[in-house]
């Protein structure tokens, strides 16, 4: 069954973590080990990070069809700050995985605790069987 | 000294993959390097077959195209790691002569099936290594059937097969003891492939790989080498008795269209035919199990030219048996919808009432579809509205989920 992981973290306000270089790497390697431990468990179907949220846009289509764009968010809004696709065996896997992430290490090695939304993908119907 | 590639050749190839692994790997000693090799084999054969033919002894060739991958592997092991990529580029044009095999082994392939279906591993591995190990895929084709990255399969198969090398199974042919008692994950592995191909038939427009012909296939080679066994027979009958109405389960849109709204007519009736006589043969024999009761209750539904001709009594009572040998809340909701059929919707609702209370399948989409489904029959459509729209929204299957809304949106519109 595949899951698709959303880490929202980023208040549209905070950018780029101000964290000390080490804090900052310890980070990245975590997040690197996890995708390379996805992969050779033959679960990571995706991982994506987002650009920050000054890069972001909303875009609706006008009454000419042509695009309007909106940009500069609230600083309260949260933004999806990256994505996993996993392929999983049971919605107990997929809870762990989330968790983990959850528990990325921040400022000072802490857990940051993230919220990680965990939503199921859609598929096909199962066969007309009992 | 070749045939001409031919549409009979890709499945010759597909056959003759488990019995070369068998081959190679009892010559190694090593299942996890062997199933590697073979597999290169099998992409070399995919690749050269096509355009310079079918070889006369095309088992020989692809063996000796495995053992000398084999041969590699065991240099890599020794050598470096630089000049082995020399050997194995060269290994890339190399012609094999041909040589008769003589340590071939028709119990190979059911050997690499209760390995490949071990307890040990999970759904999805044992899946995917059964498809390339057994059914001779490649792993590019197993990926792009379930719609994950190739390296992602790769990884899945890789580690399967160090899960079966820490289990320390042996290669050999489990005893009669252990294969009765190791029979059903098979089949259970088996019908999950089957049914994998129609939960990840999303888009199935697109050209990818058939799991539910996979699925007939290795049912049919294991029913070849288990003729005795009625389960398996049960399964292979299951199979083709539910396939048979592929064409007609789908409208042009790719919506689902009921069993009771199927244009009967587009039912492929060979297939019918085969699984009506496999089961009639199975259920002569003395044991009744989970596999025969599914199939007898889809032919009875298959040998129904028109749905108001569906023995329904019938139906009942297969579900009564059913919940008996294997009880379950799926068995349970099914034997609602037959027992509405035959004694009212009323008396649907009432059994429907006692699932209310299984935290198995108390929040599952199935249950409130049933429930709405019925509310309808009874004439209450505003209870019918509000459960199609509770199942819509608990389903994970898209063309379900559309299929339900589009039921309650029916009934608003009246």
């Amino acid at each position: 069954m595949k899951y698709m992981v959303m880490m929202n973290t980023m208040k549209a306000s905070e950018g780029v973590p101000v964290w000390p270089k080490e804090d900052l790497q310890a980070h990245i390697a975590f997040m690197m080990g996890l995708n390379k431990e996805l992969h050779e468990r033959g679960e990571l179907v995706s991982a994506e990070g987002l650009s920050f949220p000054n890069q972001a846009k909303l875009v609706r289509a006008g009454k000419d069809g042509r695009p309007i764009t909106d940009g500069v968010f609230p600083e309260s809004k949260e933004f999806l700050a990256g994505f996993w696709i996993i392929d999983v065996d049971s919605p107990e896997r997929a809870y762990a995985i989330a968790a983990r992430i959850s528990a990325a290490p921040g400022a000072g090695g802490t857990p940051l605790n993230m919220p990680i939304e965990l939503r199921p993908i859609m598929s096909g119907p199962p066969p007309e069987m009992v | 000294m070749t045939k001409p590639w031919d549409a009979t050749s890709e499945q010759l190839l597909r056959e003759l993959a488990p019995q070369v692994l068998g081959s190679v790997a009892r010559r190694f000693h090593d299942f996890a390097a062997a199933e590697d090799a073979v597999q290169e084999a099998m992409v070399a054969a995919f690749t050269q077959w096509p355009q310079e033919g079918v070889p006369d002894n095309p088992r020989g060739w692809l063996i000796q195209v495995a053992c000398r991958r084999m041969t590699d592997h065991v240099r890599s092991e020794i050598a470096r790691r630089e000049r082995e990529m020399a050997v194995a580029a060269e290994a890339e044009t190399f012609s094999p002569t041909l040589e008769i095999e003589p340590d071939m082994d028709p119990d190979d392939t059911l050997i690499l099936l209760f390995m490949c279906c071990h307890s040990a591993l999970t759904p999805s591995s044992a899946i995917a290594l059964t498809l390339r190990a057994v059914g001779g895929l490649t792993t590019a084709e197993i990926a792009n059937a379930f719609l994950v990255p190739e390296a992602t399969m790769a990884q899945r198969i890789s580690r399967a097969k160090q899960t079966i090398k820490a289990s320390g199974v042996p290669f050999r042919l489990p005893s009669r003891h252990e294969r009765v008692e190791r029979l059903p994950a098979v089949l259970h592995v088996l019908y999950l492939i089957f049914s994998e191909g129609y939960v990840s038939s999303i888009g199935s427009h697109l050209q990818r790989l058939d799991l539910a012909r996979e699925a007939i296939r290795l049912t049919r080679s294991t029913k070849t080498l288990l003729p005795d066994n009625p389960e398996v027979a049960g399964l292979l009958a299951l199979m083709l008795l539910t396939d048979a109405r592929r064409a007609a389960r789908t409208g042009p849109d790719e919506e689902l269209i009921p069993l009771d709204k199927q244009d009967r007519t587009l039912w492929d009736h060979a297939e019918i035919s085969e699984g009506v006589e496999l089961l009639t043969a199975a259920l002569s024999k003395a044991s009744v199990g989970l596999y025969q009761l599914q199939a007898a209750i889809a032919a009875v539904h298959d040998e129904a030219e028109r749905v108001e001709n569906t023995d329904w009594p019938q139906i009942l009572a297969l579900y009564e048996l059913l919940k008996r040998v294997a009880p379950s809340p799926m068995v349970t909701l099914n034997h609602a919808i037959a027992a509405a059929m035959v004694y009212g919707p009323g008396e649907g609702l009432e059994l429907l009432r006692a699932l209310d209370g299984d935290p198995r399948i108390a929040g599952h989409y199935r249950l409130s579809a049933v429930r709405a489904h019925l509310l309808e029959k009874m004439g209450d459509h505003e209870a019918a509205i509000k459960h199609y729209r509770i199942a819509a929204a608990r389903t994970t299957s898209m063309p379900e989920r559309n299929y339900l809304t589009a039921q309650a949106a029916r009934l608003a519109d009246d």
